[in-house]
């Protein structure tokens, strides 16, 4: 049963369109990421969805409620929306101590004082601020302030949960142990998620569905797994972990041959092809997209594609390998005891799991 | 040849700070000191009972409470029409935001005492036109408004200082995380509650530092107690030390009362500063934003056409009106008559540019001691700074206490401190000339060219200056070649700072001219005093010529130096 549903959404500023025609349903209890480079409308997605921001077209459900419909001239405004949400920078306010904080929202919708209590309580206890309740918040630390954030939005015991990149303004280390702490809370208050995030590990890490996203435009929504082992295209695969592409053209007889830019185009053999890969006209260009961690060096006369060490970085764990391929570059990651060829040698390279982009 | 070398450098350095030690103590340090010694000290003893009859004198006890009854009115009044425009401004729908916030900062601009004498000429009881339009033509039976009043001087004075809480409230508003609000508002909080609970709390120490503010520069203020007051024998502290001074020339009974309204001052003052300083860094929230959205504006709906018809009276009715009275009033051949095209000419402008030696004389003076001042203090205020901020030198605290001290020493209080200083007691007399305007006006606007220059000076980075020793640079060529002209905008800065305040300057010079020194400000002020309010007018309107002008040609100085 979806709970948060977004139809035909699109948002204009100005000219701009930063969201375009996005359809969206989120399950109820369910995790759900927006994942993309700064600018994508990932943020403005959630704020449409928060009220911050109104809609240009399209409209927003939660359960069978409509909250947001421009055509029916409908906006239930943020603070009539029952929504828990968490900012980036916290925004935690310096001038009330912790307990304060988190009785706010209470506060505001009038409850009895020992519901109040009681509620406040329990909210900081799960986020184990019990001890910092008094405290002026300005003296906590980053994560401190998040988990007094995350109390907050909690206190109403809300079904859907609005996150902000809540964990970009911590530490690497701090923000392992957040991504843990939120996953434990959902299990316990069984709300819904919708988390905004341009980290791919933490989307990866927290959700049950990602959608990946790129100028308003929506790539690929699917399950972790799925967004990692079938890329939907060059930007997904792109922007989850590192990745090579080589660039080709379909040659004479549907030969793949590599493009290069001194027009000297060298033919690469056909087995390098992924199985899915569909022959195309004569002179169209396609992609192949691959790992740098998963190509392996072959021997030279068992075929594969013949490149050059151009540069051999030792960096700890693994070495990581420049190769040239015609006119192109492929980097190749090996562990470190893996043999491997020396700059300036010719080598043979197989590749082991490659995408077929057109 | 090493240790030739150093021997040379070194022999700058001492001299650069022996001359910023000896011009503070000349200049700050012996005027103040002079002041609390003739308070405290009488024929060589130190008397604290004396002082205390002093204060309570009827006439000195009561215009240190009317000081406190007009400044604390003053800051009241001033916070609440300041946070108030402020809030619009940042946080709703009012229309014509940008023009309406230019406006709220144009009375920074306007000398108080000037806004003073367009208010008399308006609600004066008899005279005043407003009182007169009200009693003549709605046939009231007295004026609606005395402006010779407490509450006429409190109103006046929050008309021109309201601007220091708006400009802070404004800017803590601007800057803050829209965030802070929108996690309220995603708790269930209406916009109400959120300004009432949230946005006020929080911006509530830059509103009490700005209160502060106009606390300290109304219990200081001169002018508008000066032209509003003195008709009723309201007296606050700086006007009744001008009073006894002026009136008694430097007797001995008018010096002690003058020294200890003045230590009551500069105490008053410390002590509102060392609060506002706390507040600043103990009570400031961390609430500036990290990324930044356009924050939540409040839709007026209903009241956003009332309330923008309000803003816009009070910008006619505070701003425009008493500019548009004193060219008027300026224009007239004689005072009373009604503002018809016969009786309206530029033909006292221009006697007062062209013929008339008084004013001449005031506008040569004031130009002539702001320039040179502004270049005194300009080339004093780097050498001082550059010892502060760059030289590692033992006691430089104190030439920074004493750079700063004149932002608590109101300017009576300094005027005062030259008197006792430079009248012949200690062997220079420069009383009765233009020097010892100057030499106060020094002293006065050091803290300024202090304040511009090192902000300048912090921006050069110590590497920057070893690069030129290292390249091997002497250390009066690395400051000739580097330091100089990277500090050269602050250093324009400053001269604009000290050069058009003190176009307008009068309690300092109120209190030292003699007739042939008189600058702008006396003269406006005492030809109104004298009943020529004509000719005080034009003059006026000139100096608002000036003042408009001058601002505006700093504001594109500065904007394009912004922009590069």
């Amino acid at each position: 049963m979806s709970h948060v549903r977004l139809v035909n959404v699109t948002k204009k500023f100005g000219d701009v369109t930063a969201v375009n025609n996005l359809n969206l349903e989120i399950g109820k209890g369910e995790c759900f990421s927006m994942l993309g480079p700064s600018g994508c409308g990932k943020t403005t997605t959630l704020r449409m969805v928060a009220g911050f921001e109104d809609l240009s077209e399209g409209e927003v459900y939660v359960g069978d409620r409509l909250i947001s419909s421009p055509a029916k001239n409908y906006y239930l405004p943020p603070e009539k929306r029952d929504f828990g949400m968490v900012f980036q920078a916290f925004a935690v306010w310096p001038h009330l101590s912790v307990y304060e904080n988190v009785a706010f929202p209470l506060r505001i919708r009038k409850l009895p004082a020992t519901e109040i209590d009681k509620r406040t309580k329990d909210a900081l206890a799960s986020t184990n601020l019990l001890s910092a309740a008094k405290d002026s918040p300005e003296n906590l630390s980053g994560g401190g302030k998040q988990r007094v954030a995350l109390a907050r939005a909690l206190a109403i015991n809300p079904d859907v949960m609005l996150l902000d990149e809540p964990l970009s303004s911590l530490d690497p280390h701090l923000r392992e142990e957040m991504r843990f702490e939120i996953k434990d809370l959902q299990r316990q208050y069984g709300f819904s998620i919708l988390y905004v995030t341009h980290d791919q590990a933490e989307a990866m890490a927290l959700s049950d569905r990602i959608l990946v996203m790129k100028l308003g435009v929506v790539q690929q929504i699917d399950t972790p797994l799925n967004v990692y082992n079938k890329p939907a295209n060059k930007f997904v695969f792109s922007f989850i972990g590192l990745s090579n592409f080589l660039e080709l053209v379909w040659g004479v007889n549907g030969a793949p041959t590599l493009k290069s830019e001194d027009g000297t185009p060298s033919s690469v053999p056909a087995d390098i092809l992924p199985s899915d890969a569909v022959c195309g006209a004569q002179g169209a260009s396609f992609s192949i997209a691959s790992r740098p961690y998963e190509i392996d060096f072959v021997a030279p006369d068992s075929g594969g594609l013949k490149g050059v060490v151009s540069r051999k970085s030792f960096l700890g764990e693994i070495i990581d390998y420049q190769i040239k391929v015609g006119g192109q570059e492929l980097r190749v990651q090996k562990g470190r005891r893996a043999p491997g060829p020396e700059v300036g040698e010719t080598c043979a390279l197989r590749l082991l799991r490659p995408f077929f982009y057109q | 040849m090493k240790s030739l070398q150093q021997r040379h450098d070194f022999g700058i350095a001492p001299v650069i700070l022996f001359l910023s030690i000896a011009i503070l103590v000349i200049v700050v340090a012996v005027p103040v000191l002079l002041i609390l010694f003739n308070a405290f000290w009488v024929d060589g003893t130190f008397n604290l009972a004396d002082v205390v009859k002093v204060i309570s004198e009827p006439d000195t006890y009561q215009a240190l409470i009317n000081s406190l009854i007009i400044s604390t009115g003053t800051t009241i009044g001033s916070t609440i029409v300041g946070t108030f425009f402020a809030w619009l401004v940042t946080r709703t729908d009012i229309p014509y935001k940008g023009f309406m916030k230019a406006m709220f900062l144009v009375p920074f601009m306007l000398p108080s005492f000037i806004g003073a004498m367009a208010w008399k000429m308006l609600l004066s009881p008899r005279a005043g036109f407003i009182n007169r339009f009200f009693m003549r033509e709605l046939g009231f039976d007295g004026p609606i408004f005395n402006i010779y009043s407490y509450a006429g001087i409190i109103l006046v004075e929050i008309m021109y200082l309201f601007p220091f809480v708006f400009i802070q409230v404004c800017g803590a508003l601007e800057r803050m995380d829209p965030t802070l609000e929108e996690s309220a508002r995603i708790s269930g909080a209406g916009l109400f509650t959120i300004t009432r609970k949230i946005t006020i709390p929080l911006v509530l120490p830059s509103i009490l530092s700005g209160a502060l503010l106009i606390m300290l520069y109304s219990m200081a203020h001169f002018g508008t107690v000066a032209v509003l007051g003195i008709e009723n024998g309201i007296f606050n502290i700086p006007t009744l030390i001008y009073q006894r001074i002026h009136q008694s020339a430097g007797s001995f009974a008018s010096i002690r009362t003058g020294t200890v309204l003045a230590t009551v001052l500069v105490i008053t003052a410390a002590f509102i500063l060392w609060l506002q300083g706390k507040i600043l860094t103990h009570g400031h929230y961390q609430i500036i934003a990290g990324k930044s959205f356009r924050p939540m504006e409040l839709k007026l709906r209903a009241l956003k056409a009332p309330l923008f018809i309000f803003c816009v009276a009070y910008i006619a009715f505070t701003i425009v009106l008493p500019t548009v009275v004193i060219f008027l009033v300026g224009g007239l051949k004689t005072y009373g008559l009604p503002f018809t095209w016969e009786n309206l000419s530029l033909n006292n402008y221009k006697f007062i540019l062209f013929d008339y030696k008084l004013t001449r004389d005031a506008i040569w003076n004031s130009v002539t001691l702001g320039f040179s001042a502004a270049i005194i203090t300009m080339f004093a205020g780097v050498m001082i700074s550059y010892v502060i901020v760059k030289m590692k030198v033992r006691g430089k605290g104190i030439l920074e206490f004493l750079g700063m001290l004149p932002f608590s020493v109101p300017g009576s209080v300094i005027a005062l401190g030259v008197i006792l200083a430079w009248s012949g007691k200690y062997g220079v007399n420069l009383y009765n000339t233009v020097w010892i305007i100057l030499v106060a006006y020094i002293a006065r606007y050091m803290a300024f060219s202090l304040r511009a220059n090192s902000a300048a000076l912090e921006q050069v980075h110590d590497s920057l200056m070893e690069a030129a020793r290292v390249c091997g640079a002497s250390m009066w060529q690395t400051l000739k070649d580097i330091v100089l002209p990277l500090v050269r905008p602050g250093m324009i800065a400053a001269f604009f700072l000290i050069f058009l305040p003190s176009l307008r300057e009068l309690t300092v010079s109120i209190m030292l001219y003699s007739p042939t020194t008189r600058t702008i400000g006396v003269a406006i002020y005492t030809l109104n005093e004298d009943g020529e309010t004509v000719m005080s007018a034009a003059l006026a309107g000139i100096a608002l010529i000036l003042i408009v002008v001058g601002q505006t040609l700093i504001n594109r100085f500065t904007a394009r130096k912004g922009a590069k």
